[in-house]
């Protein structure tokens, strides 16, 4: 791929830094489950947490392609830190850049761009996933204070997050009408992480509940309008699609490097493996496949960082990346055989990290309906 | 001959569906395509193919946003010499009379024998804004032109009319001709003729060249909205009969017969 | 890479989507039933550059570069495929390998005549034992004093029953395998050359596809297209040129696909509302969209390679060729899903669409020999 100098410049470093510092931690953090503190320590160091936001407000002043080459490279060595790295900040730091207050941004933006506090978002329920507006959690105004009662789910860096932007409802007969944006501080009373969850992959990322009883918060923490959270969520999602969809596009890229370099290495039956043309038929599809998603990828990112409209190429760039992502990963899986199951090879950890992105961040079902929307004019 | 086509680049609504953005005063745009209006790209054409017969000049002129420079383009690519773009985004609430006042401040200083517009823009349907200019260049005018004859200083020109009339005027030049569509077969631009259009430069003026505060408009847009639907129609079923019979029950319990 | 289209990209755009939508798309459905050649509008093509797109002003081209080539066969095959095949064939096949390899004297003499359409060119390498195995072809070329002579016969030539101009492939040495295979210029009324048969194809109806038969046909030397034995060369580079074409047929073939879907199922209605309206279709639609975004991606990024003047870009020519190509078949697949029994009717053009989508996968190499070819860039 053909990328500008700078943005050259900038993917061979952050490339390095997986290279060397976080490739050598993966299997470990996926192994133990261990949430990589010191990574998170070294990104910011590297001003990796915020990369599109401006400098005043401690990000990198870059842009989003930026933002998804880094993704990108850091999900192609480790799923896990990726996740992290999008959830903080396309979830955590882009609403309150994009929707908050001058005070907001000054409070809470600036230690979360420079990673002295980590962000998370808390949208999903157990009963409002996807549909949003099935919302459970309210927020009711009683004396200049809201007092919040509910409970979220499946939030990533949820019980170690500091900052927390989630919505919740005045009232859930209301539906989108009825949802707001608001940020709480971990300590907050009322407020406490639930469970962690034990998942499938992306083991060294933390996925939480979120659980508020009674929980007031001040007036000032409104994000964006009272009853326009649907607003501020959307506008997240819309972006964090791109970030879902470059970590997609990585994890599909470790997968197809690793098969590449089994392939060049190994024998089957006698004959190298790189000869046969039913493992290169597997190989073309995987390089084919990864290429377009990126091309994809780039051109929504592109599209945002020039304020053009990008709903529908950040749905396809996330849909196509996660969807091909899958079936590199299995297919790099089947081109290692018996030895892709054992964690003596990282393909088996990329599959399972890669299942997620098809989930994540608006399900590839939804995606589709936003696609089909857009180009049916609805 | 001195020719100058007024362009405009519209929104091609006609099979999209049309939402009004938050400020109730526009369309969303941005999945919308844009085209150069369509009675236009038959002005531009028979501007075209008066150059091409008597010499001359042909400039093309567009009220519009940048994007306005992609549709003069085109122009500049079948054949117009020049062209100009007035700024539209350093005039707001433009109806027709302020936009026929914006094109007659940035044509007044050209030469020309034959101003041409299209008949009707099929954005906002005004048909207003040729016969404006017209009468602020105080030339004779003539609308829904669908033939042109041109023999030294006079215009031998058809008028289409309801009923399938046509009327013949004969007119003095210099004249403006607001053109209805299917006078002629626009032309494509050649390929060679687009790289070549591709360089040209576009003048560019707006609110420096014009002073805003003297262009007024007759009217402001207040809102737009998309009228309530009304009462459903009733769809009849049943046999040929039934159906008859139905009919002549409603009409009578009308009072229409 | 820029993901913005330039001023004269646009505009190239616009007007070739105009004139196919006016002219092209109107004869479409005819000169399939017909299988008939479109003259007239390759000769309205001709006035307007289309069969010189990449060819330099001062050979008579238009001198765009290869993201316009393929925006131009996109929109053309979105209109009608036949039509763009054989537009792709005059540029891609025959244009580019005269102008990047022929002499001076050769480009003067016939890139102006392919350009205006004075006269068409024709590619024949495919034999009917050598097709993706070029080693394999049995035509053979024997320098004689002034002349090269020809024997031998070509099949599934596109343009082959129209065509003044033929770039044709054979052995000068056959020991030297890939290396003895050399290029000539062929014209029509050369003595001993004559067409075959016409072939009844399934999709492509109307691009005059017939066998090439040359029996000791005499070819002046100066024909000779590159060097003696650098035929084999020649035809890699050009085809890596030619899948960019082919990828931009697939993507237009796709579209249209997709155009006539999104069309009919907001159309037709099931179950009291229109099919758009349930989500089966719509999950459809959004994966054929995806995928031709995805594969117009591929075939603008091997087209920029190949302006950015890398010597070889075979990877991503091939991704492109091989991507688009499958699917274009599946998009085209689930529009006549989406039509449902009257996809399968010539009352709508899903019809024509599904049976013109097909040869992508074959021709020009086949999605096989695109997958080696890009295996062999990766696994070295």
């Amino acid at each position: 791929m053909i990328l500008d100098e700078k943005h050259k410049e900038f993917r061979k470093m952050v490339k390095e830094f997986a290279d060397k510092e976080i490739a050598p931690r993966a299997k470990e953090l996926d192994m133990n489950s261990e949430f990589p503190w010191n990574l998170v320590k070294r990104m910011a160091e590297l001003k990796l947490l915020a990369l599109y936001v401006p400098k005043e407000y401690g990000g990198a002043g870059l842009d989003v392609l930026s933002y998804a080459i880094a993704v990108e490279e850091i999900g192609r060595v480790c799923g896990s830190t990726g996740i992290f790295l999008a959830a903080h900040s396309s979830l955590g730091v882009y609403p309150v850049y994009h929707s908050g207050t001058e005070e907001q941004k000054q409070k809470y933006l600036i230690p979360m761009a420079r990673g002295e506090k980590l962000g998370s978002f808390g949208l999903t329920e157990p009963n409002a996933g996807s549909d949003a507006a099935a919302t459970q959690t309210t927020a009711k105004l009683v004396n200049d204070k809201y007092i919040v009662n509910g409970t979220k789910r499946f939030i990533t860096s949820g019980s170690i997050a500091d900052i927390i932007v989630f919505t919740a409802t005045k009232d859930p007969s209301l539906g989108y009408k009825g949802i707001s944006a608001f940020i709480v501080e971990k300590g907050t009373p009322g407020f406490s992480p639930g469970k962690d969850e034990d998942k499938l992959g992306l083991r060294g990322s933390i996925t939480s509940e979120l659980i508020f009883e009674d929980c007031k918060i001040p007036k000032e923490n409104l994000l964006g309008k009272e009853g326009e959270g649907f607003k501020v969520f959307m506008g997240t999602l819309d972006g964090g699609r791109i970030s879902i969809g470059a970590l997609a596009l990585g994890i599909a890229q470790g997968a197809l490097d690793a098969s590449v370099k089994f392939v060049n290495e190994n024998k089957k039956s006698g004959r190298p493996m790189k000869k046969m043309q039913s493992i290169q038929s597997r190989i073309a599809e995987m390089a084919t496949e990864v290429e377009a998603a990126r091309l994809l990828i780039y051109q929504a990112a592109m599209l945002k960082d020039n304020d053009l409209p990008f709903i529908k190429e950040s749905a396809m760039a996330k849909y196509y990346a996660s969807t091909i992502g899958t079936k590199a990963c299995d297919m790099a899986l089947t081109i290692h055989g018996m030895l892709g199951l054992t964690n003596e090879y990282s393909v088996e950890r990329f599959l399972r990290d890669e299942k997620l992105m098809e989930i994540g961040e608006g399900t590839s079902e939804i995606q589709k309906i936003v696609i089909a929307r857009q180009i049916l004019g609805k | 001959m001195d020719i100058i086509v007024c362009i405009k680049r519209v929104a091609q609504t006609a099979e999209a569906e049309v939402k009004i953005d938050s400020s109730g005063k526009d369309i969303i745009k941005d999945r919308l395509t844009f085209d150069m209006n369509e009675s236009d790209t038959y002005a531009l054409e028979e501007a075209i193919l008066l150059k091409e017969k008597f010499g001359g000049t042909l400039t093309a002129v567009s009220l519009g946003t940048v994007e306005a420079e992609d549709t003069l383009r085109i122009a500049l690519a079948k054949g117009a010499d020049s062209a100009i773009r007035i700024k539209a985004e350093d005039f707001q609430e433009l109806d027709g009379y302020k936009t026929a006042q914006l094109l007659k401040a940035a044509i007044k200083d050209l030469k020309f024998d034959v101003v041409f517009t299209g008949c009707i823009a099929t954005d906002d349907y005004y048909s207003l804004v040729g016969v404006t200019l017209a009468e602020l260049l105080g030339v004779p005018h003539a609308t829904l032109v669908t033939k042109i004859v041109i023999q030294d200083t006079k215009a031998q020109v058809h008028r289409e009319l309801e009923g399938g009339l046509v009327e013949h005027l004969e007119m003095t030049l210099p004249v403006l001709f607001t053109i209805q569509t299917g006078i002629n077969e626009p032309r494509y631009a050649s390929l060679i003729a687009i790289r070549r259009a591709a360089k040209k430069e576009i003048k560019v003026i707006g609110a420096s060249e014009i002073d805003p505060a003297n262009i007024q408009a007759n009217a402001s847009l207040e809102e737009l909205f998309t009228p309530s639907v009304g009462k459903r129609a009733e769809i009849l079923t049943g046999s040929m009969d039934e159906i008859s019979a139905k009919v002549a029950g409603i009409i009578k319990e009308k009072g229409l017969l | 890479m820029n993901f913005d289209l330039t001023n004269d990209q646009k505009m190239l755009q616009d007007q070739v989507k105009k004139f196919a939508d006016s002219v092209l798309a109107p004869v479409a459905p005819d000169i399939d039933k017909s299988a008939e050649f479109p003259r007239d509008n390759i000769k309205k093509m001709a006035e307007l550059g289309l069969l010189g797109i990449i060819v330099p002003e001062e050979y008579g081209g238009a001198g765009f570069d290869y993201i316009s080539l393929a925006i131009a066969i996109e929109e053309i095959s979105r209109a009608c495929a036949s039509t763009g095949v054989i537009v792709a064939v005059n540029n891609s096949l025959v244009g580019y390998p005269i102008m990047q390899f022929g002499s001076e004297e050769l480009k003067k003499k016939y890139l102006p005549l392919l350009c205006k359409g004075e006269k068409l060119g024709a590619f024949g390498l495919t034999e009917s034992n050598a097709g993706s195995d070029v080693a394999a072809l049995e035509t053979t070329a024997r320098l004689d004093g002034d002349h090269y002579i020809l024997n031998g016969t070509k099949r599934f030539i596109t343009n082959a029953g129209e065509a003044g101009i033929y770039v044709v492939f054979a052995y000068t040495n056959k020991e030297l395998k890939h290396k003895g295979i050399s290029a000539f210029i062929v014209e029509r009324d050369t003595p001993g050359f004559s067409l075959g048969k016409h072939e009844d194809l399934m999709g492509i109806r109307a691009t005059a596809n017939c066998e090439l038969i040359f029996e000791d046909v005499k070819i002046p030397k100066e024909n000779l297209l590159g060097k003696e034995g650098g035929g084999f060369k020649i035809c890699m580079n050009t085809l890596d040129v030619s899948r960019i074409d082919i990828g931009a047929q697939a993507v237009g073939i796709a579209q249209s696909a997709l155009d006539e879907a999104v069309r009919y199922s907001k159309e037709r209605k099931a179950f009291g509302q229109p099919i758009c309206n349930f989500e089966m279709v719509q999950s459809m639609l959004a994966e054929m969209a995806t995928e031709i975004q995805a594969a117009r991606m591929l075939v603008y990024f091997a087209g920029y390679c190949k302006n950015k003047g890398m010597a070889r870009f075979s990877l991503e020519s091939a991704m492109a060729k091989y991507y688009a190509s499958s699917i274009c078949v599946d998009v085209a697949r689930k529009a006549v899903q989406i039509h449902g029994g009257y996809g399968y009717t010539k009352d709508y053009p899903i019809e024509r669409i599904y049976r013109d989508a097909k040869i992508l996968e074959l021709y020009e190499g086949t999605s096989e020999i695109q997958k080696i070819v890009i295996a062999r860039e990766l696994v070295r």
